[in-house]
């Protein structure tokens, strides 16, 4: 029976929202609490000032064992690996860990932009825990995973972002911890950086490190790890053998139906130049409908605006089973008459609709996903799990017998028979 | 569950209240140490024309000014020695102090990026910058050895004593460091206190005049102030002036020391917050 790596118990962590402890305050005002006796104590305070972001976290991960960790956002899946990587303190329980924890919450911490990338590649490579020897000794190794050979000399500050990141993280993938503990780092990037992140964490898993792994891309949860936690409002509401874990997400988390609205208080970076305003489902009469027939075509319709004129963007949508399999991915450009006159895209409002044709997918529930891209140079945006719609085959060719198909497409194929 | 051999176990618990230095995790983590001083330093000599030499220029420049409106204008005694180089040789450590202050009492808000993502004994971050001053005073220090020659002074048998007095220095601006540092996090206004302070505390300590200007029965308060027992030292090693160390110097290593020592209590009591506070 293999070792624990990592157990925790009971695991808490609250925050004081508001003006209490948790934001910095000046001198003056502290000293005034204490001269007029109205400083707040912890067990004085409100329960609508706290915000538990995790309770009751209880799991135990065996040594080799590559655990996804899933959930909307502000779920608690990132507070969960602060704590797991120390950089913030549990406000109670516990969690043993046995041996060396490498966090990847985030590529290129500490990098400088005055330093070369020769430079940072030591720096980043201490801030992360190696030690100098181990540095150099991976160092070649590193500038080669990341194809920056040319350059290594120059300050990153002249990189380009794909290089910046690809740097980073060649750096994070040759940490060798027994326990590695990583956020997110593939929704940054572009395509090839992310398949490149996958690749050699896939690596890191099969070399029998015990890896935790938080992701909204289904597909890489599905690919790398065996099984999964699933976390809501702080809380450990599932943990199961991956395919299952995703399925009870994806069709019972998810509760956006038929459009996703992007509010004006989201927190959209404002200086990104795509500001994404809606994706919705629209049937055959482009009325917002939240599922529609398999045997009517349909349309999805992305609404954004630039801020800036934008070369060679792509909007892209996804459309995935609730299983997290994808069913296909399409982009506003991949026709080439269109890429050609939407080279560049100037500031203005956008809607991008692709159209579905009929007879394309089985009955059953989808999840639609949208991405802006450039291709190998930035992403723009991208949300895994945009909304979720229905799929009705009722009417569709077969349904005279009332059994599932299965398989996510249910086209209308033409068949012959014949005597011979 | 026992752990194997060569595995460590680490429990991550809630703490409160006072808790333990944990140095060995400070040992553990020294290289880190060295690569954030060699961080500070290259990044701020890159870029700039002047360079490494700015660090010999700010002391440098201090004592010509000091030199025409105290030395000249105002004819404040000078214990016997020229008063360009008797306000040198304590503008020197003094810089290493302040510009020890100005960095580590800003490093923990400036690295928010590293304290939030990754873990690290937080003390590295003011003990980087205490460091990177060292190196300055280095460089400041062979100025000093030149303007030594061109005044035609050697220096005392007492020589050897410098760097203990530089010793001082260093605790005084590590413990000072630790305390503002980890108050920066809680308490913004700290950073627009600390220029007042450091003038303030920059004549409070005798640079421009010697210690010898004040009445006897004010000493040993006077010496409350360690970087008072760290200048007249200096002076007293280097150019024979002032008394030898007595009491006044005594009472300024020990203020030093509790600067030190509480410092770290109150650093390691705090590092909990940090992560969610900066």
């Amino acid at each position: 029976m293999a070792n624990t790596a990592i157990k925790a118990n009971q695991l808490g962590k609250k925050y004081i929202i508001g003006s209490g402890i948790n934001s910095y305050r000046t001198l003056r005002e502290t000293l005034n609490d204490r001269f007029t006796f109205s400083r707040q104590t912890e067990t004085h305070k409100k329960d609508s000032d706290v915000l538990w972001a995790l309770r009751d976290i209880s799991f135990e991960v065996k040594q080799g064992q590559v655990l996804g960790v899933i959930g909307r956002n502000g779920a608690g899946k990132s507070t969960l690996l602060k704590l797991l990587s120390r950089v913030t303190e549990p406000s109670e329980g516990s969690v043993d860990i046995y041996g060396r924890v490498g966090s990847l919450l985030e590529v290129g911490t500490g990098f400088h932009p005055e330093l070369t990338g020769s430079e940072n590649i030591f720096l980043n490579g201490a801030i992360l825990g190696m030690k100098k020897v181990e540095i150099e000794k991976k160092f070649d190794e590193i500038v080669t995973f990341a194809e920056v050979e040319q350059f290594i000399d120059t300050p990153v500050k002249r990189y380009s972002s794909g290089m910046y990141l690809r740097l980073a993280f060649a750096v994070a993938a040759h940490l060798e911890p027994e326990i590695l503990v990583v956020d997110e780092v593939l929704a940054v990037g572009d395509a090839d950086f992310q398949r490149k992140c996958l690749g050699k964490m896939s690596d890191v898993a099969k070399q029998g490190r015990t890896v935790l792994f938080v992701s909204h891309n289904m597909s890489a949860i599905l690919r790398l790890t065996e099984e999964t936690l699933v976390i809501n409002k702080g809380r450990l509401i599932k943990r199961a053998p991956t395919a299952e874990a995703v399925d009870f997400y994806l069709s019972q988390e998810l509760t956006q139906e038929g459009q996703r609205i992007w509010r004006e208080n989201e927190a959209i970076d404002l200086q990104n130049p795509f500001q994404p305003k809606s994706l919705r489902l629209l049937d055959k009469s482009n009325q917002p409908v939240d599922t529609v027939r398999s045997t009517e075509e349909f349309t999805i319709e992305a609404r954004y605006a630039l801020t800036k004129a934008i070369k060679g963007l792509r909007i892209g949508v996804y459309v995935i089973t609730s299983h997290g399999e994808y069913v296909f991915t399409t982009f506003d450009t991949d026709d080439a008459r269109t890429f050609e006159e939407y080279a560049v895209r100037e500031p203005g409002n956008y809607a991008s609709r692709c159209h579905i044709p009929a007879n394309l997918l089985n009955g059953g529930r989808f999840i639609v996903g949208m991405n802006a891209s450039s291709y190998r140079i930035r992403t723009y945006f991208h949300e895994d799990q945009a909304f979720v719609f229905n799929v009705d085959a009722s009417g569709a060719p077969g349904t005279q017998w009332p059994e599932p198909r299965l398989g996510p497409v249910r086209p209308s194929i033409l068949w012959e028979i014949n005597q011979i | 569950m026992k752990a194997e051999g060569s595995i460590k176990k680490i429990t991550i618990k809630p703490t409160s209240g006072w808790s333990a230095l944990n140095l060995k995790d400070l040992w553990l983590y020294r290289e880190l140490v060295y690569f954030l001083t060699w961080r500070d330093l290259k990044v701020r000599y890159k870029q700039t024309l002047l360079g490494a030499s700015w660090a010999i220029m700010q002391p440098f420049l201090t004592m010509v000014v000091f030199s025409i409106f105290f030395g000249d204008l105002a004819n404040v005694p000078s214990d016997g020695v020229p008063y360009p180089i008797f306000s040198y040789v304590a503008l020197i450590p003094w810089t290493l102090f302040s510009k020890a202050l100005q960095d580590a009492s800003r490093s923990l808000v400036a690295n928010r990026h590293m304290i939030t993502k990754v873990y690290f004994p937080r003390m590295i971050l003011p003990l980087a910058s205490v460091l990177a001053g060292v190196v300055d005073f280095m460089l400041a220090f062979v100025v000093l050895l030149g303007m030594m020659v061109f005044y035609r002074i050697t220096p005392t048998a007492n020589t050897w004593m410098l760097p203990l007095f530089l010793l001082l220095a260093i605790i005084t601006a590590i413990g000072v460091g630790l305390w503002l540092s980890a108050l920066n996090v809680l308490y913004r206004d700290i950073n627009y206190v600390l220029p007042f302070l450091t003038q303030f505390w920059m004549f409070l300590t005798p640079i421009a005049y010697p210690a010898s200007m004040i009445p006897e029965r004010w000493r040993v308060l006077y010496a409350l102030n360690p970087m008072t027992g760290v200048v007249e030292g200096f002076r007293w090693a280097l150019l024979g002036t002032g008394q030898p160390p007595g009491l006044m110097t005594a009472v300024s290593a020990l203020v030093a020391l509790v600067l030190l020592i509480t410092g770290m209590f109150y650093f390691k009591r705090m590092e909990r917050l940090f992560a969610d506070m900066v």
